[in-house]
């Protein structure tokens, strides 16, 4: 039996991501530089649904940009975050929100899904996770298995959850490309694709790999098989990367280009710093050997995912920049996992590395703000100096950093895309729901307005209307 | 290091010092606070007090009695230790290596006879780690892929007490008609019901007939001895019959089977439930469910988050567990910690407080037929009873103190140790020399 939440778990061999508290400048829309072909390829079509200037009156805004401010109103301009603070006078027609006694935040954003991949009903027809033929499979791109007609989307919607980063699975040493999505239904991926958003390459520690490939008698078998698989492809990248450099320095004559090779041009994407690494990986240990590895080959770790030792190594990803992805209290299914502690986020936190808080599920990515509130519970159980505003900052900002979307997306802040969510209360509380979620200024979910909530073609009609949930 | 940690530190060296006193035969008193009796009414400013394991008396205008250990619970909340419905723990250490799990027979469709409570270890470090949620009892059941999986055993929380850690066994029967069990037995969930059925009518005839099938002269039973013999209670209505039903035919399909075998159902998963919410309050039947669940798939398309409120609602018993529904043992077995944060689930998606309140308490305790014995704070009763910070159901609460039969469960979890080692790092001597 499959099921979307669930496979994530046993296939999900998957891999942690690395980022950093000031992880290196992406590669932004801003720069001059042409697209490279595969960047040109799949184009985003999204548009943003229609908006109009919107003003949140008398709420508790959490910016993740800085302390919690009382009483403050958030202004919405053409779908940016034109102002947060007391008291702001809106323009003349401006849909004016009272927000006494709610709360609001940015939206939520994962980097770790396999929303689209692993689509609800969870069937061998809809497994599209995990292309586990190859150690290698750099050549795959999440985005060509992503279902936009998957149930799960709107599920985390009404779990505040904005923009998500679709991975393919952990089975390989190099799973393929991942993607980042907003979370808006569209007929097709393109339309659901964040512009611009850099792509990432999923790698994989550990012990997924050695046994989806040991277990058949081939390479990887062993921990030390799989860093011997990521060195030879890094190699035969660097090779791949200089042909093709000198082949445009001398002039990109198409007649001698060198043949493309879609696994190599991933790889060399990476070296050329315009694909980031996203990297599953538990053990504390192994996360060091891969951060040696990126030194050797120049290219850097946006975040480590399932990092359930990232506090053993703290301080490794303090230095590098790198974020942990983390769960709130995942732990022991299996020996690279039984070292979970609940404290894991709030110590890589305190150590002033870049924490982040993901799922991996779709049943965990509806509630984000919960996994939060344990995740601080257990930092100020360990005698941390932390707060709900660092919280906040795991499920928004952070991830928004190891994602490379960091400069649109994240936070309340003058020029951000305004996505935002309007908490029934306190978002740290149990109790608490996403009443309201704006994405690009425009209501994507509204819970007291059965018209402002998606409903996926798969769901349509499939049951009488007295038993439809 | 905050005082909550200086308390549990504390208690946990002073457990050191004094390895030979009885911990459980000290009397307690809880004062002062906002005491959830379950049965009863909501106590403020009360104190509960308990000694030799048992409670012995609770109310506002109570005195702590002369020589009590007594905490402080100005602030605080208690409520009676909860009771997880459905779990592993004791039988699978980590899911992913072998040695470590026994949760199941991989021998047969049919294997009745096997008993979760043969390999349950009562050291397993995710024993002690659930306890931190407040959980003081949890039910222990068989998995895997039979049809009829074998039976579930209650436990206690307290590994410290290794022969004691079974409160009951067996405890009920596990079984499945859900898509698995279909896709396994037959193709289809006829064909499992079949399969059901004959298993049980052996069971019926076996039990009529012992000595006849004992001296050869019976026909033959698809079942083996030994399933057959465990599976007596079973149809004679002794021992409850769980049976995982999801989808909305299966849940059906369950209550008529039970009607006529006479068995004693209790539905595990029940996604669809709310469905047909008056079918089952009116058949008698409990539900074990996971309110936070809510993914459709072809055996679920009808789940809700909203389904356990609407169950309750319709007057069915309702238990909570963190091990229905959910395919990762990353959220059951390891993570019943979290029972808390699913009753507190239910009630943001509808039920009323102590609805949820008692879906982890009393009603499981009514369910699996200990009521009398746990699942309320009365005069009596096990104590069972935690002291929490605040509200139990919001995840920046605590449990301030786990008492199980009356012994505080203070010593550090292995994932508290690691926590410590790993306080600091980098220094000049190596982490390996914390202990």
């Amino acid at each position: 039996m499959l099921r979307g939440g669930t496979v994530a778990v046993w296939l999900s061999l998957s891999a942690a991501c690395a980022g950093g508290a000031q992880p290196p400048a992406p590669p932004t829309p801003q720069d001059d530089s042409p697209p490279t072909e595969a960047a040109a390829a799949f184009a985003s079509t999204y548009q943003p649904m229609p908006s109009q200037t919107t003003v949140l009156r008398g709420a508790t805004v959490m910016t993740a940009a800085g302390p919690t401010m009382e009483r403050a109103d958030v202004l919405l301009v053409d779908g940016l975050v034109e102002a947060v603070g007391p008291d702001l006078d809106a323009p003349a027609g401006a849909r004016e929100i009272d927000a006494t006694g709610k709360w609001v935040t940015p939206g939520i954003i994962d980097t770790h899904s396999h929303m689209g991949v692993y689509a609800a009903p969870g069937d061998a027809s809809l497994s599209d996770g995990n292309e586990a033929t190859s150690p290698n499979t750099a050549e795959v791109w999440a985005e060509h298995s992503v279902w936009p007609h998957d149930p799960q989307y709107a599920l985390a919607l009404a779990g505040g959850v904005t923009t998500f980063h679709v991975l393919p699975g952990s089975a390989n040493l190099f799973g393929g490309r991942g993607v980042t999505l907003r979370n808006v239904p569209s007929r097709t991926m393109q339309g659901m694709k964040f512009p611009d958003a850099p792509y990432t390459l999923k790698m994989a520690c550990g012990e997924n790999p050695k046994r989806v490939y040991g277990g058949r008698g081939r390479s990887p078998s062993t921990r030390m098989g799989n860093v011997a698989g990521y060195r030879s492809a890094w190699i035969e990248a660097a090779d791949y990367k200089r042909k093709t450099d000198k082949w445009e320095a001398d002039g990109a004559d198409p007649a001698q280009r060198p043949k493309r090779n879609l696994r190599l041009e991933t790889l060399a994407g990476v070296l050329a710093g315009e694909i980031r690494i996203q990297n599953h990986c538990y053990r504390g240990d192994e996360m060091a050997v891969m951060l040696d590895i990126a030194a050797e080959f120049g290219y850097e770790i946006a975040s480590f995912h399932h990092a359930v030792e990232a506090y053993k190594v703290r301080d490794r990803l303090a230095e590098t920049g790198t974020c942990a992805s983390m769960w709130a209290d995942w732990w022991g299914f299996k020996l690279e996992s039984y070292d979970g502690i609940r404290a894991n986020i709030a110590l890589v936190e305190d150590a002033g590395a870049c924490a982040i808080l993901h799922t991996d599920d779709s049943g965990g990515v509806q509630r984000m703000n919960v996994d939060a509130a344990v995740a601080l519970a257990a930092g100020l159980e360990a005698g941390l100096d932390l707060d709900r505003d660092d919280a906040l900052r795991w499920i928004t900002i952070n991830p928004a950093r190891a994602l490379g979307v960091e400069d649109e997306v994240g936070s309340l802040e003058t020029g951000k895309r305004a996505d935002v969510v309007i908490w029934s209360g306190d978002p740290f509380s149990i109790y608490s729901r996403a009443e309201l979620v704006l994405i690009d200024g425009a209501i994507a979910y509204d819970r007291s307005d059965p018209e402002h909530q998606p409903l996926a073609d798969f769901m349509l009609g499939i049951l009488p209307e007295e038993v439809t949930p | 290091m905050t005082p909550a940690r200086k308390v549990v530190r504390a208690a946990w060296l002073a457990a050191l010092v004094l390895v030979s006193g009885d911990a459980a035969a000290q009397t307690v008193a809880v004062t002062n606070a906002r005491i959830h009796t379950v049965s009863g009414s909501v106590i403020e400013g009360g104190t509960i007090v308990f000694e030799d394991g048992r409670i012995v008396a609770l109310g506002a205008d109570l005195q702590a009695p002369a020589g009590a250990l007594v905490i402080d619970g100005t602030g605080k909340v208690v409520t009676p230790g909860l009771i997880e419905s459905s779990s592993q723990l004791g039988v699978v250490e980590i899911g992913a290596v072998r040695q470590t799990v026994d949760a199941s027979s991989s021998d047969d469709r049919v294997t009745a006879a096997f008993r979760a409570s043969d390999g349950l270890n009562p050291f397993s470090t995710l024993i002690p780690v659930a306890a931190t949620g407040g959980v003081t009892r949890a039910v222990v059941r068989p998995t895997g892929a039979a049809l009829i999986r074998g039976q579930a055993a209650l436990i206690d929380l307290d590994g410290a007490r290794p022969a004691d850690l079974i409160v009951r066994d067996p405890l009920a029967m596990v079984s499945a008609l859900d898509q698995g069990a279909a896709g396994r037995f037959g193709g289809s969930r006829g064909a499992a019901l079949m399969r059901m059925r004959e298993a049980l009518q052996d069971a019926r005839d076996y039990a009529a007939n012992r000595g006849a099938f004992n001296a050869g002269a019976r026909r033959e039973y698809a079942l083996s001895r030994l399933d057959l013999e465990a599976l007596v209670p079973v149809v004679n209505g002794e021992l409850p019959l769980v049976l995982d039903a999801n989808r909305t035919t299966e849940i059906l399909a369950a209550i008529a089977l039970a009607e006529e075998f006479g068995l004693d159902l209790i539905l595990s998963g029940a996604a669809e439930g709310w469905v047909v919410a008056d079918a089952i309050a009116e058949a008698g039947v409990p539900v074990v469910t996971n309110p936070t669940e809510n993914i459709p798939s072809y055996d679920r398309l009808a789940i809700s988050l909203e389904g356990a409120a609407r169950l309750a609602e319709a007057g069915v018993p309702v238990a909570f567990s963190t091990g229905v529904l959910v395919g990762s043992p990353a959220l059951g077995t390891h993570n019943v910690r979290n029972l808390r944060l699913l009753a507190g689930a239910a009630v943001r998606n509808g039920m009323p407080y102590a609805d949820a309140l008692r879906a982890v308490t009393l009603t499981p305790a009514e369910v699996w037929g200990v009521a009398e014995d746990v699942g309320s704070l009365e005069p009596g009763k096990s104590a069972d009873v935690v002291v929490w910070s605040g509200d139990p159901f919001e995840p920046l609460t605590r449990a301030e103190h786990v008492f199980i039969a009356g012994r505080e469960m203070d010593a550090p979890t292995r994932q508290d140790r690691l926590l410590e080692r790993y306080r600091s790092i980098g220094g000049a001597v190596p982490e390996a020399y914390k202990k």
